[in-house]
This record gives C-alpha cells, structure tokens and sequence, in this order.
C-alpha cells in the first residue's frame, strides 16, 4: 500500500444524549485510506459515517483514539488548521457572497497574493465546468451547479484530503448519476484522496476505489467493490449491499475451506466458508446466496440442487426474477438473465422446479 | 383563484380602526401649527416672527431645557442601544448554538422582562439601586459629593436591561432556520472563530442585529415609567419633559416636540421594518 492519506487508529466518539446518556457513535474504529484512494464510508444513517468524516475534518474531536493525516497526528487541531476540505451535503456555499468570492474564500484565509487568486478561482471554476461564473450569487444556480461551486470551493485550496459528505444526497436521480462519474472523472485527474461518505450502495460501489461498510459505529468490512459483493463477511453487509437470498440451516460438516449445511426442513448444500468466520459442525449458520447466481435451468454436474415451487415470477426487461418457496418453507429470490425469450419461460407458477448454484456462490455466514 | 369583493363594511369598519389609531396623531400635528397658546380650540395657522407657520417648532428650538432633555435622550437611547445590541445578539447566538442544561429555562427567564408590568420593573429597578448605592455609599463612608446617585448612569444601565430581551427576540428570529454548516465552512476554509464571526456569521444576521438595535433605540426613545424610577437631577429625558409641561400647561411647543419626535421614531421603525424584512 502505498503512502497512508488518513488513519483512524481506535478511534470512539461519545457524545451525550438528550436524555442525559452517553451515545456512543463510532465505536472502536480503525482505518487506513491510502494517498490518492476513492474511499467511500457506506452504511445506513446513524451508523457513524458522518460523525468518523467529521473526525477527520476537525468538526469533532475523537473521545478516544487517534486521527493521522499524512502521519501527522491531528490531536485537538481545530478544523482551520487541517490540511483538509470539505463538500457538504447542503453545500453550504455562502449566501452572501458571489461565486467567486465564495471560491476564493480559502485563498484569502491563506492570505494568497491577489492575482494568484484570481488566477486559481479561474482555473477551478473551468474545472467544473462553470467558469465566468463569479460574479453570480449562489441562489441564482441549480442544486448540481451548487454542488460542482462546492466542489471548486474545496478544491482551489488543493487539500491533501477531499472529505465529502453525501454531496450528491440533494440531487435527482439522473443528474446524480452524471455527477458520479463526474466526481470519479475528477479525482483521478487532480490526485488527491477522496473520502465519501454515503448510504446508497450502488453509489459508493460505482465511485470508490475501496469501501468500509458500517453499522451501529462499527467497521463491518473493508475492501474494493467485488470483494464487498463477491465476499460479505457478514450478514448485515450481505444484505446491505445488492440483493441476496439467505437460507437458515446447521452445519453438518466441515471440509477446509467448504462446509456441508443441512437447512430447516431438511435439504443439505455445500458452501464457501469465507476467511474471517469460523465454524465447527452442529453451528446454526446462515447460508447467503445472491439471486443472480442462482439458475432454474437444470446442469448434472452441479452439487447444490434445491427444490421448490414458482410462487411469482416478475419480468422486468433485463432479468426475471422467479420467487420460489422451498421445500422446507424457506423463501427464495432467483434472478435470471434475459439473454434469449425462454428465460422469461423456465417455469410456470405452481410448478415444482430445481434450483442449481455453486459452492462459491453459497456463503457461510455467522452473523 | 377568482378574486374576491370585499363587503364594503370590512373596508368601513378597517377605515375605522385607522381613523382610530391615527387621528390623535393628526390631531397632534394640526394643533402644532396652531395660533393660539391652548391645545383647546385651533384659531388658524400661526403665522409669527421669522418662522411662520413653524413658529412653535422654533420656539421649542430655542427653549434649552428641551434641548438639554433631547441631548440627554439620545445619549441614553445611543448608550443603550449598543451595550443591549451587543449582549443581546451574543445571547441569540449562545441559545441558538449551544445545547446546554437550563436552555429553555434560560430563554424563558430572558423573555420574561417583556412580559413583567413596566411598573413593577421600574419599581424593582428602584429599590435595587437605592438600596444598593446606600450600602456602597455608607460602606465606603463616600464624601457627599462623591456617593452614588441616580442620574444617566442608572438610566442607561435600566434601559440597557430591559432592550436585551427584544433584541434577543429579534435576533433569534433572524437566525431562525440559520446553516450551522456555513460556518463549519469558512472554518474548514481556514477561517478562525473570530474571522468567521466577521466573515460569515455577522453579514448573515446584520439584519436582524439592525432591525433589534432599531427596536432598543425607539423603546429607549419614548421610555417614561422605567425612566421615571431612576432617574435624577441632570439627566431629564424628553418623554420626563413633557410630562412636567403637562402638569402646567399643554402649548403648542409640546405638539411641534411630539411631532418631530414621531418623525424619528417613524423613521427609525421604517429602516428596521426594511432591514427585516429583507433577506
């Protein structure tokens, strides 16, 4: 890996509630963004993705634990002191003054030389594509050219570290769209290590180099998108990101890195046993499998065969997805690909059908 | 929607109210060009000495005593209207930033004075000085012409107390609905506390610090009973003056007085009302 951007190392924020309790918001976590990285913090709201960004940035101080940029230990350094910017998620631009004062404003706090000002707010309004911009008021853009002035705004300052929080969170869904690939456009061009902070899946797999799932203030999972989706460690990161299918049952039998499961009702498959979890025979387990890698039609030389009864099928042009109840109750999702006119025909409502899907596909999961 | 006709006695009954409310005022203005010594009977324009129809005004130009309580008023109004401006917006800004124990107890207790009789204030404002100074006075054993007494101190002291509140009012409602983040911005921008204060914070509510000073300024301006608690020799006030004419006799001096003092009052009101209402 290369030089480290920004470390969390242990670091816990407690904050004290309403009631008087003590809330406890990010709990124990340790991170490591390489220099140059997209990295996105993913989870639900409330799970501590916010209050960890706003660690970095100085807005908060860790209760425990320590905040590194570069190496440097960050300690009580107040927000203005950070080699680091900020996007916000309502953009915060001031409204008082133009566009180009609002970009220029880190410029002056550094007390850069006039002309060098102006050369640099130039320079990063053409950059997001809105120079001759300065003389307006931030009122009189739309949300997405607000958010790109934002982006100008933190940018000009050439931080060593871009934190962004939910910045795309106000914008509709196609614009939203353009302005990932926008944003990833961007930061491969200037270089500098981008921290997001997001709850929507699809965008944070479609941005980032790496991602760190969390819930409830803790690090579930760290790792690039396929490793997030291929290889859930657990089942709230499972379900979290895609769709999936999960399957009780108790482990029968373990074979290295495979285990056999004999699910509630009594049907036995084999399946991968991912690095971090751990299990011996006669464990509950919970068996996750995602929809598309499960197939109704039929292939001899697979071992997991499942059978069980069409309750829906659904087309919805690119795939069609056929629930099925199990024998033996459980419910299931299998997403199969359009690519000729008879996937839309595998089977009918009611019928008894066989579902098919490999040991990598089927994970073991503990929690 | 389709546009409504108003029942002419919803007009006739508004035009009422207004007649109601405004015809002392015209009363007033009229009888300060009166050419009669009396507010009694108006016997035509005044037409006298160099000022003609403003001969009263010029009168009440001339009379030192009411120059005296015009310089007294504004010293007081201006003093006050700072020191209550400034605690009162930095109260605004605690309330709104902060969430301590004894928030809303405190708020509560700030915005009580508003509501509290005038009278009851001003009598309470009193007895506190009185007592006060008498203590510190024979504690220190002060020589007679060194004790402390009411007069403008104690004057602008009171006014500052009770113009905190309406500026704290006035200001919080500006600051309403105000981004917390704006600021988290400029100091993520490099901006100290005190730099964003000034840079960000301050232009965002100077409306709404404008539109309380006004209010502080106007209420301190015509302030009677908590004026007439604590006041003392030298530091008559206009609103004192007139009430002293009043128990001798009503001239049209008074009228002229009262009118210019409209004039500012109106004024004063109007850029407030202009400084809040804009964004």
């Amino acid at each position: 890996m290369a030089e480290l951007a920004v470390e969390l190392r242990n670091v816990w924020k407690r904050f004290p509630g309403p009631g008087g309790e003590v809330v406890t918001a990010v709990r124990d976590v340790s991170l490591k963004i390489a220099d140059g990285e997209f990295f996105a913090l993913l989870g639900p709201s409330g799970c501590g993705k916010t209050t960890s960004l706003r660690m970095i940035a100085g807005f908060e101080l860790p209760t425990e634990g320590e905040v590194f940029i570069h190496g440097r230990p960050m300690g009580k350094t107040p927000a203005f002191q950070r080699p680091v910017n900020t996007v916000f998620q309502s953009y915060a631009l001031f409204p008082h003054m133009t566009i180009g004062e609002n970009v220029a404003f880190g410029l002056q706090m550094k007390k850069v030389d006039k002309g060098e000002i102006q050369r640099r707010v130039g320079e990063a309004l053409e950059m997001v594509r809105l120079a001759g911009y300065e003389k307006r008021k931030p009122k009189q853009l739309s949300g997405g050219q607000q958010q790109r002035i934002a982006l100008a705004r933190a940018l000009v300052n050439r931080p060593e570290v871009l934190l962004l929080d939910e910045p795309l969170g106000a914008l509709d869904l196609k614009l939203r769209k353009e302005m990932q690939l926008e944003l990833k456009k961007l930061q491969r061009e200037v270089g500098i290590t981008f921290v997001f902070v997001t709850h929507d899946q699809e965008e944070a797999l479609t941005m980032s180099d790496r991602i760190a799932v969390m819930d409830a203030g803790v690090t579930l999972q760290v790792g690039n998108a396929s490793e997030i989706y291929e290889h859930p460690n657990c089942r709230f990161v499972a379900d979290f990101i895609g769709d999936t299918n999960f399957m009780d049952g108790t482990v029968a039998e373990v074979d290295g890195s495979k285990a056999r499961v004999v699910l509630t009702g009594g049907m036995a498959l084999w399946a991968h046993i991912p690095k971090a979890v751990i299990v011996t025979p006669g464990q509950a387990v919970t068996i996750t499998v995602r929809p598309e890698k499960m197939h109704l039609r039929p292939s001899a030389d697979e071992i997991n065969q499942l059978t069980g009864r069409v309750t829906d099928i659904v087309y919805i042009g690119t795939d069609t997805h056929y629930g099925l109840v199990l024998n033996g109750g459980q419910a299931i999702r299998v997403r199969e690909q359009n690519y000729s006119p008879e996937s839309r025909l595998l089977a009918r409502e009611g019928e008894e059908v066989i579902v098919r899907f490999s040991v990598d596909a089927a994970r073991v999961l503990t929690e | 929607m389709s546009a409504r006709r108003q029942s002419p006695w919803v007009v006739l009954s508004a035009i009422l109210v207004y007649i109601f409310l405004y015809a002392p005022i015209v009363v007033l203005i009229v009888f300060s060009f009166n050419s009669s010594r009396t507010n009694v009977v108006f016997e035509g324009v005044v037409n006298q000495g160099p000022c003609g129809p403003f001969f009263w005004y010029c009168e009440f130009f001339k009379n030192d005593d009411v120059m005296d309580a015009t310089r007294n008023t504004l010293t007081i109004a201006l003093t006050s209207t700072f020191f209550s401006t400034i605690i009162g917006t930095m109260a605004a800004l605690a309330l709104q930033r902060y969430n301590f124990r004894g928030r809303n107890a405190s708020e509560t207790m700030l915005y009580f004075p508003i509501v509290t009789p005038e009278i009851v204030m001003g009598i309470g404002i009193l007895v506190l000085f009185s007592a006060s100074f008498g203590w510190i006075n024979s504690l220190l054993a002060l020589a007679p012409d060194r004790r402390l007494t009411m007069g403008m101190g104690t004057v602008i002291v009171s006014h500052i107390a009770f113009s905190i509140p309406f500026v704290t009012l006035v200001v919080r409602a500006r600051l309403h609905g105000f981004d917390n983040r704006l600021e988290e911005a400029a100091m993520d921008l490099g901006a100290n506390e005190l730099t964003t204060f000034r840079k960000v914070t301050l232009p965002l509510i100077a409306p709404g610090v404008l539109a309380g000073a006004m209010l502080a300024f106007t209420l301190s301006l015509d302030d009677f009973i908590i004026t007439f608690f604590t006041t003392g020799p030298g530091a008559t006030t206009l609103p004192i003056y007139v009430y002293g004419l009043l128990r001798r006799i009503v001239t049209p001096e008074v009228n002229a007085l009262s009118t210019i003092w409209i004039l500012v009052v109106l004024i004063v009101v109007g850029i407030s009302q202009w400084f809040q209402n804009r964004e």
